[in-house]
């Protein structure tokens, strides 16, 4: 019955908004997470989202597609160096390496991904109330 | 062959089966609104209504008529053009059920996104609330028919 495989695309919709919304979490948790060794430093990570296409069956099946995350990327980026010999964290010469986390991308992302998340709640709630509406086709009470 | 259900309640069964499925194109965009290289995609309601109500309506006389040029070709019905007339027992009939899939069609982004995707969050829920409406609406249009028909079996 294809229609019910709405629920599976908006589901997989929110679950990988979700994975998107952890990522950021982990992202701003971590971003003072300083460190004396620049290759062992946190860096920032990222969902990589992909479509799953309907496969070759008839109809609008053929045009459903719902999203998978097939990866965590992490930022390339090299990290900041920061001059502070205090820290105990500090390397020989005096330096720590922050995570390139950039907090401003970070929260503009968690916005997107819980809009996004709420699109996809949006988008089952309407087709669960129009699919118990039409299971009351024909009564007398509807 | 249409039953005698099938011609009161008219064009609404179709539209009703098309309307869920451009919901669950409709659906994709928005699970897939940071997808890269996402291609938003829809349905031509009208042409899919027109192409599912000319499947259904079978040998019925609006519909128009294959060419054939050969006595092998098939008809729009399925039978071979040179088959009796009296053969068409074993014909298969065009399938009732709607389908949108010839009907789907890409959008044209307005701004296209860095990344390929063509999904306008915006566009695709407000057709999405439209395309919830209309659904609503062929419900009560089902359902008016289908009580019309309840009143008119019970004997009071």
């Amino acid at each position: 019955m294809s229609s019910f495989k709405i629920f599976d695309i908006a589901g997989s919709g929110m679950s990988a908004q979700s994975v998107r919304l952890n990522t950021v979490a982990s992202n701003l948790a971590n971003a003072d997470s300083v460190s004396g060794d620049p290759n062992s430093v946190y860096r920032a990570k990222h969902p990589v989202f992909q479509a799953v296409l309907g496969g070759t069956s008839a109809g609008a099946d053929a045009a459903s597609a719902s999203v998978t995350v097939t990866g965590i990327a992490e930022n390339p980026a090299a990290p900041a160096s920061r001059y502070d010999p205090s820290n105990p964290l500090a390397d020989a010469q005096g330096y720590v390496y922050a995570p390139n986390v950039n907090i401003v991308e970070e929260m503009a992302d968690m916005i997107s991904a819980s809009r996004s998340y709420q699109n996809n709640v949006e988008v089952l709630n309407t087709a669960r109330d129009l699919m118990l509406d039409t299971l009351k086709l024909g009564q007398s009470g509807s | 062959m249409q039953s005698v259900l099938d011609q009161y309640l008219g064009i609404h069964t179709r539209a009703l089966t098309l309307e869920a499925q451009r919901m669950q194109v409709l659906a994709s965009n928005l699970a897939n609104v940071d997808t890269p290289n996402y291609k938003a995609q829809d349905v031509d309601f009208k042409a899919a209504l027109a192409a599912a109500d000319n499947a259904s309506a079978g040998s019925a006389p609006t519909q128009l008529p294959l060419a054939t040029t050969h006595a092998n070709d098939l008809t729009a019905s399925g039978t071979v053009a040179g088959a009796a007339a009296g053969d068409s027992a074993g014909s298969l009939s065009a399938s009732a059920l709607p389908s949108a899939e010839s009907a789907l069609k890409y959008r044209v982004p307005l701004a296209p996104a860095l990344d390929g995707n063509t999904v306008d969050e915006q566009l695709e829920q407000s057709a999405f609330a439209e395309n919830s409406v209309r659904y609503q609406a062929t419900l009560a249009f089902l359902n008016t028919k289908l009580r019309l028909l309840m009143n008119a079996l019970s004997s009071s």
